[in-house]
C-alpha cells in the first residue's frame, strides 16, 4: 500500500478565463449561469465555430527584463500572476520557505505554439524562420514554469507538465508527491493554454467541435467548444494555511492503454483515476463531480457510464465548460478552482444550456444551480493518450 | 532522496541498447557513431505500429529493454517520460499544413502530436494502465524528470519507469532548436533493492563532462544522461553535478 500524500490547501489561486478575470467574476458568472463563450473572432481559424476567448490578452505587457519570453501564452500567465493577488501570496510564502523551497510545476498543452504558427506563415525565401522568433522561450513547453518562476523571483524546482488536457489537473498530484518527498514547502501548480491553429484546426480535423456554444451532458451535444484560460493555485501543506481553507485532500491518476484519442468506452480508466482519488483523500462523503465533460458524443458517454458505476445516480454531476469551453490542459486547473468556490458557496452549478440530459448516463446531471452543502468535490480531467486524473477537493 | 535502479534501456548513435552500449560505455568495445535504427514497437497491434512516428519508437525502445531488464512486469509500472522535443517531426508537418488557406490538417497526426503520445502507446503496447506523467524541460528534461520520478518512488513507495528521449525537430524548426541525434535512456527505479541511486537538489554543481561522448551529451537533452550511464555501465561508484539552465544543479550519486 502506497504512503499517504499529505493534503494541501489552496493558499491561494487565480483564474483568467472567457468566464472572467479573477475570483468574483468567475464566482459570479457561476451563480448568475452566465457563460463566456462567443462566435470565434479570431483569423485563420475554422469556419462557424464558438471559442472561449479571453478579452484584452493581446495588450498584456510583459516585464522588460522577461521580454524574451513574449507569446499569448505567458501573456495569459502574466494576467493570472496579477489576478487576486496570487504574486503578493507567492512572495509572502517565498518569505516564509525561502525562494528555493517554492516549486512552480506548471500543465501545457501548446505553451506559445501560436508564435511558432505564426513565424511559419513569415517564413522567408530560403524557407528560414524569422530570425527573431524565439523557440526556446515561447514554444518550448518548459518556457511557461521558467517565466512564472523568473516573474516571481522564485528558485525552487520548475517542473513542465503536458499530458494533453490533464496537464493541469497533474501538476497537483505532483506537487503533493514534491511536498512529501521534501524537495519544497510550498509549490505554484495550474495550467495555462491558450487559443492557436493547431489545437482548433485539430479539433476541427476530428470533428469534434461543437458549432455552437458546447452543451456537455446534453442528448443533443454535439462537440466541443474550445477555449482559453490560465489558472493558478499555490498549494501548502494545510497545517500552513489559515484553519477551513479549501484543500486538496487527494489525486489520481490511470491510463487507458486503449487508444490514442477514443476514450475506453466503459470508462475503465476513469473509475481507477477516481476510485485512487478517492481512496487517496479517505473517507468523506462526495456532494458533487465536476467532470470533464467536453461536450463530444463519445466522451461523455464514456465518463456517465464511469459515474454509473461509482456513484448511480446518488451524487449530482455537471460540467463547467458549457461557461469556459474546454481549456485543455489549464482546465483541470480552472475547475479545481471551481470546486474550491462550489466547496466555499455551498454550490452545485447546473450544466449551462441543457434541456434535456442524455438519459442513458443514468447519472444525477445537475441543469439548473442548487444550494446544497458541498464538502468535497471529485473534479476529473481526461486526455488523449489515454491519461486520466481526478482530484478530490475540500475541507481538510 | 534514496531509491534504486532496477533496470536500464539505452539507444543512440553507436549505442544500440543497453547490452551492447554498455560494454562501449565501460571501454571494453570502441565507440564507432552509426546511424539509429528505430524499430516499430513488436509489442504495438499492426494499425498502431504503423502510426508510431520515429520518436514514438526511440522512448518505447529504451523504455521496453530497462522495463525487461528490471524483471519487473512491465504492465505494473507507473511512468514518467522526459523529452525537450516530444514528437517534432509530427509537430513540425502539422505547421506546415497549418499555412495552407484551409489549414487541413491529419487527424492521427493532431492525436500523435500530444506531448504524451509516447507514452499513450506505451500504454497501448503493455496494456498499461498504471499512472504516467510527461514532462518538458527543454535542456533540463533529464535532469528535471529524473528528480521528478525519484519523488515518486519516494514519496508513494511504487517502481517508476523513467524515460528521458529526444529526437531531432524537422526543418525549418532544427534551426531554432539544433538536436544531434536521436537519443534515449531509461531507468527502473525501485524503493528498494537494485544499484543504489541518490538525487537531491543543489544551489551548484559542477558539470560532470561526458568524456568521448561530450558532443551528443551537449547536443541531445536525453543523453545528458551519459555520465550517470557511463558510471552504471563501469560500475563504479560515482557523483554527477547537472547544472540546470536557469541556476541551480541536480546532483545524483550511484553506488558501485
Amino acid at each position: 500500500m502506497s504512503p499517504m500524500l499529505p493534503p494541501l490547501a489552496l493558499a491561494a489561486r487565480s483564474t483568467v478565463s472567457a468566464m472572467g478575470t479573477g475570483a468574483a467574476a468567475t464566482r459570479e458568472a457561476l451563480h448568475a449561469r452566465r457563460g463566456g463563450l462567443a462566435p470565434c473572432d479570431l483569423p485563420g481559424m475554422p469556419e462557424g465555430i464558438w471559442v472561449g476567448r479571453v478579452p484584452g490578452l493581446e495588450a498584456v505587457a510583459l516585464p522588460e527584463a522577461l521580454s524574451r519570453y513574449v507569446c499569448r501564452n505567458n501573456r495569459l500567465a502574466e494576467m493570472a500572476l496579477r489576478t487576486d493577488g496570487f504574486a503578493e501570496a507567492v512572495a509572502a510564502a517565498a518569505d516564509r520557505y525561502g525562494p528555493q523551497r517554492v516549486a512552480v510545476v506548471l500543465g501545457t498543452s501548446t505553451s506559445g505554439i501560436a508564435e511558432t504558427e505564426e513565424a511559419y506563415a513569415r517564413r522567408g525565401a530560403d524557407g528560414a524562420l524569422p530570425a527573431e522568433f524565439d523557440f526556446t522561450h515561447t514554444h518550448d513547453l518548459h518556457a511557461l514554469p521558467r517565466y512564472v518562476r523568473a516573474r516571481l523571483g522564485l528558485s525552487g524546482p520548475a517542473v513542465s507538465i503536458s499530458t494533453a488536457c490533464t496537464s493541469g489537473a497533474r501538476s497537483f498530484l505532483e506537487a503533493q508527491v514534491m511536498i512529501a518527498a521534501g524537495l519544497c514547502d510550498a509549490a505554484v501548480v495550474g495550467g495555462v493554454d491558450t487559443l492557436c491553429r493547431m489545437t482548433l484546426h485539430g479539433f476541427r480535423a476530428l470533428e469534434l467541435l461543437s458549432k455552437a456554444a458546447c452543451r456537455p451532458c446534453a442528448a443533443d451535444r454535439d462537440g466541443i467548444s474550445i477555449g482559453e484560460a490560465g489558472a493558478l493555485v499555490l498549494l501548502v501543506r494545510a497545517e500552513d494555511a489559515a484553519p477551513g481553507t479549501v484543500a486538496l485532500l487527494g489525486a489520481g491518476a490511470s491510463a487507458d492503454g486503449h487508444h490514442m484519442s477514443s476514450p475506453h468506452p466503459e470508462g475503465l480508466g476513469a473509475v481507477a483515476a477516481m476510485r485512487a482519488a478517492l481512496a487517496a483523500a479517505g473517507e468523506g462523503p462526495v456532494d458533487y463531480v465536476n467532470m470533464h465533460g467536453t461536450g463530444t458524443r463519445a466522451n461523455d458517454a464514456m465518463e456517465g457510464n464511469a459515474l454509473r458505476a461509482l456513484f448511480g445516480e446518488g451524487v449530482p454531476c455537471s460540467s463547467t465548460k458549457g461557461w469556459s469551453g474546454h481549456t485543455l490542459g489549464a482546465s483541470g486547473a480552472l475547475e479545481a478552482v471551481i470546486a474550491a468556490i462550489c466547496v466555499e458557496d455551498g454550490l452545485v452549478p447546473g450544466c449551462l444550456g441543457v434541456e434535456t440530459p442524455d438519459p442513458e448516463f443514468g447519472v444525477d446531471v445537475a441543469v439548473g444551480n442548487r444550494a446544497a452543502p458541498v464538502r468535497r468535490v471529485l473534479s476529473n480531467s481526461f486526455g488523449f493518450g489515454g491519461s486520466n486524473l481526478a482530484l478530490v477537493i475540500g475541507r481538510a | 532522496m534514496r531509491c534504486g535502479i532496477a533496470g536500464i534501456g539505452l539507444i543512440g548513435p553507436g549505442l544500440a541498447g543497453w547490452a551492447a552500449g554498455r560494454t562501449v560505455l565501460a571501454g571494453e568495445v570502441p565507440w564507432e557513431p552509426a546511424p539509429v535504427a528505430l524499430p516499430p514497437p513488436a509489442a504495438l497491434p499492426p494499425t498502431e505500429r504503423r502510426r508510431t512516428s520515429p520518436s514514438v519508437r526511440l522512448a518505447l525502445a529504451a523504455a521496453a529493454e530497462a522495463a525487461a531488464g528490471s524483471g519487473l512486469a512491465p504492465d505494473g509500472l507507473e511512468t514518467v517520460f522526459a523529452s525537450s522535443n516530444g514528437d517534432g517531426a509530427v509537430v513540425g508537418s502539422i505547421l506546415e499544413a497549418l499555412t495552407a488557406p484551409d489549414g487541413a490538417i491529419s487527424p492521427t497526426q493532431f492525436h500523435n502530436s500530444v506531448h504524451n503520445a509516447a507514452a499513450g502507446y506505451w500504454g497501448i503496447a503493455m496494456g498499461s494502465t498504471r499512472a504516467s506523467v510527461s514532462l518538458g524541460g527543454h535542456d533540463d528534461s533529464f535532469a528535471t524528470g529524473l528528480v521528478q520520478a525519484v519523488a515518486n518512488v519516494v514519496a508513494r513507495g511504487v517502481p517508476v519507469l523513467f524515460c528521458a528521449y529526444d529526437a531531432p525537430l524537422t526543418a525549418p524548426l532544427d534551426a531554432k532548436r539544433p538536436t544531434e541525434a536521436p537519443f534515449a535512456a531509461a531507468l527502473v527505479l525501485v524503493p528498494s533493492g537494485g544499484v543504489s541511486l541518490s538525487v537531491e537538489m543543489a544551489v551548484g554543481a559542477e558539470e560532470t563532462p561526458a568524456g568521448a561522448w561530450e558532443g551528443l551529451a551537449r547536443g541531445n537533452p536525453a543523453a545528458r544522461s551519459l555520465p550517470l550511464l557511463r558510471a552504471l555501465a563501469r560500475r563504479e561508484a560515482a557523483r554527477i553535478g547537472l547544472g540546470l539552465a536557469d541556476g541551480g544543479a541536480v546532483v545524483v550519486e550511484v553506488g558501485a
